[in-house]
């Protein structure tokens, strides 16, 4: 992690990052103290930053939860989409305007649940587009229920006895299903959270970036995983670099963190369509 | 030049002669053919377009192009028509333009994909949730499914909402020999002329007939289903909520006038047909046999759009009927919005058709 270019610091730097986001309309947000998705806004922010992306070719792309709120504290094209359907809402986006940098941000209940299928075959298509799913292992927003992340026998308002069911990991559905590029990273790591933003925003085609994240109102309480301190300390314990494992998929008791996937690009749905019209109309002419 | 075209084949030319220019659909019978001749033609077009998972992502991937400034499109039948509604809802409260196109079969459920039905006239009205102000046109030929698909391209295009093609079954498979004309009139927004700091994208001036901006062109635009304020960020005050509602109530009501299309033949008569679709076709051969058997007229009123529906103008129009009938094929869903336009002593007869058959003449001239 120590070749991460850290933007933070200066005065100039907090400028622009102050500059990325809605201020005055918008701030103070609407997450709770010791939320996670702040920290995650920012660190993706700073990548933004450090990329130099022009932000009126920016697309910022949510579905409905806490994490897809980001999209409304941003200074560029924004849209809040329905519960779920940020990605089909950025396929739309990223196919008629191929130009546009379309990022999206979304919760484990939006894009792994109600949104899951949406994920696999975005992932499938190779839409090029950049995900960041923010996993707190809750549906934060209706009050802690359990979500697709939520481990086995644990405690929610909708699993008071444990939950029955199992959980998945959002990384190893993303690179089953065909995405360019996986990674994972936390709340605690910032700096590595940054360069995983950076290298998955880099990469052309379906990329995803996994940010565990802390909900101590809801999931930290029915855990009793104890304040946001608490939680990101667990978060840290729990961590370890992919580069310290023998085979980051087979690992369950840990958070892997590092890049789990980065393979051979291949064109993306936008670039193939586009030489499907050229030939189309190569051919209208003939 | 008179070209041999299917209904659905009409609509699909009428979209791109309409400047859709991105579907997003899902296989579904019986309207799959809209989708096949667009995924053949738009790319030659200059256009996009997308097989999506499902109806849910087709509507929501063309409230993404819509967003990003094209005019796009998306066919389906009933059972897709029921997963469009969360995005047709997305459609109306953000303000999205965007042409729906229902080739009605059999419901519920699954019900008889390969037979005809009417049965989606109400869904189209309240299919989503929330008051919303909807367009439904209705078209009962060949060339009518090419006309009305490049009016609902522009009517959504003025009113920023989405516009509902209500086929059926009929009217989609059914071949008619047509003659398309050389020039539509299309409507395209207009760029914003204010620099991005003044732009409001849900402005009262911007709520129809619009000078919008889209994704991609500097104005930095926030869309949301949620209930917003003039600048598109999300509010729940009161004040705000009401509104934003009247707003789009606001887009029908301000319009009504010269959205209503309907087409009317001998209203003088006692008994008036009051049709729409494919029965309209029965209901016009019904007429025409039954005045030459009985040398009595009888009046007829086709509506060539639904929803709105123009209820002002029927009151006018039904005022010197006696007895009015109303063939459809479903269980009679718009009779009921028929009878508030005559007196309570003038008898309004529904006669039904829903085994997935047509409607036949003989049926209408029964109750005549």
């Amino acid at each position: 992690m120590a070749d991460t270019k850290i933007v933070t610091g200066g005065p100039e730097c907090v400028d622009q990052v102050l500059d990325f986001f809605r201020v005055d309309e918008r701030l103070p947000h609407i997450l709770c103290p010791g939320c996670g998705i702040g920290t995650a806004m920012n660190a993706v922010v700073r990548a933004f930053i450090e990329m130099g992306l022009n932000r009126d070719e920016l697309c910022v792309v949510s579905g409905i939860g806490c994490s897809s709120r980001i999209s409304g504290y941003l200074d560029c094209d924004t849209f809040h989409t329905l519960h779920g359907r940020a990605l089909p809402a950025a396929t739309g986006v990223k196919l008629a305007r191929p130009n546009m940098k379309v990022v999206v941000f979304g919760g484990d209940g939006d894009m792994l649940a109600i949104g899951g299928n949406h994920y696999i075959h975005s992932a499938r298509r190779n839409v090029d587009v950049t995900v960041f799913v923010l996993n707190n292992f809750t549906y934060g927003m209706t009050g802690g229920q359990y979500s697709p992340t939520t481990p086995t026998h644990e405690k929610a308002p909708t699993a008071p006895f444990g939950n029955v069911e199992r959980d998945f990991d959002p990384c190893f559905v993303a690179r089953a299903t065909g995405a360019m590029f996986v990674a994972r990273s936390t709340t605690f790591h910032v700096a590595h959270l940054q360069k995983m933003a950076r290298l998955a925003l880099s990469k052309c085609g379906f990329s995803v970036v996994e940010v565990i994240s802390q909900c101590p109102t809801l999931y930290g309480r029915h855990q009793g995983l104890g304040d946001a301190t608490k939680m990101l300390q667990w978060i840290k314990e729990r961590s370890v670099d992919a580069s310290k494992v023998a085979n980051p998929w087979e690992v369950t008791d840990k958070f892997v963190i590092g890049v789990l996937h980065d393979r051979e690009e291949v064109p993306p749905m936008s670039q193939l369509y586009a030489d499907v019209r050229r030939s189309a109309q190569g051919r209208a002419g003939e | 030049m008179t070209r041999l075209l299917s209904g659905n084949e009409a609509c699909a030319i009428g979209a791109i002669r309409g400047g859709v220019r991105f579907f997003a659909g899902y296989p579904i019978t019986p309207s799959t053919e809209i989708a096949e001749y667009l995924a053949r033609e738009l790319p030659r077009a200059g256009g996009t377009f997308v097989q999506m998972e499902d109806e849910i992502a087709s509507i929501c991937c063309m409230n993404g192009a819509t967003a990003a400034g094209v005019k796009a499109m998306t066919a389906t039948s009933g059972p897709g028509f029921s997963l469009m509604q969360e995005g047709i809802g997305y459609s109306i409260m953000a303000e999205l333009p965007c042409v729906v196109v229902n080739v009605m079969r059999g419901g519920p459920a699954t019900g008889t994909p390969t037979r005809t039905s009417q049965g989606d006239v109400l869904q189209a009205r309240h299919g989503t949730h929330g008051d919303h102000p909807i367009v439904a046109v209705c078209p009962w030929s060949v060339r009518e499914c090419f006309d009305l698909t490049i009016e609902a391209v522009n009517f959504s295009e003025r009113l920023r909402i989405p516009v509902i093609v209500l086929m059926d079954e009929i009217v989609g498979h059914m071949r008619e020999a047509v003659d398309l004309p050389e020039q539509v009139s299309i409507w395209t927004p207009s760029r914003p002329k204010v620099p991005p700091t003044e732009y409001y994208h849900y402005d009262d001036a911007n709520n129809y007939d619009a000078r919008i901006a889209s994704f991609g062109e500097g104005y930095r635009i926030h869309l949301t289903g949620l209930t917003h304020r003039k600048d598109g960020f999300p509010t729940d005050e009161p004040e705000i909520i009401k509104w934003n509602m009247d707003r789009l109530r606001r887009k029908i009501d301000d319009n009504r006038s010269w959205l209503w299309d309907l087409d009317y033949e001998d209203l003088g008569a006692e008994t008036v047909l009051v049709c729409y679709g494919s029965a309209a076709r029965s209901a016009m051969e019904a007429k025409r046999q039954y005045e030459e058997q009985t040398g009595r007229r009888v009046g007829i009123l086709r509506l060539r759009m639904i929803w709105p529906f123009p209820m002002e103008r029927m009151i006018a129009l039904l005022r010197s009927a006696r007895r009015v009938v109303v063939p459809e094929m479903n269980q009679g869903q718009l009779r009921r919005t028929v009878e508030r336009c005559v007196s309570r002593d003038v008898p309004v007869v529904s006669v039904q058709r829903y085994d997935g058959e047509m409607l036949t003449p003989e049926e209408v001239i029964e109750v005549l």
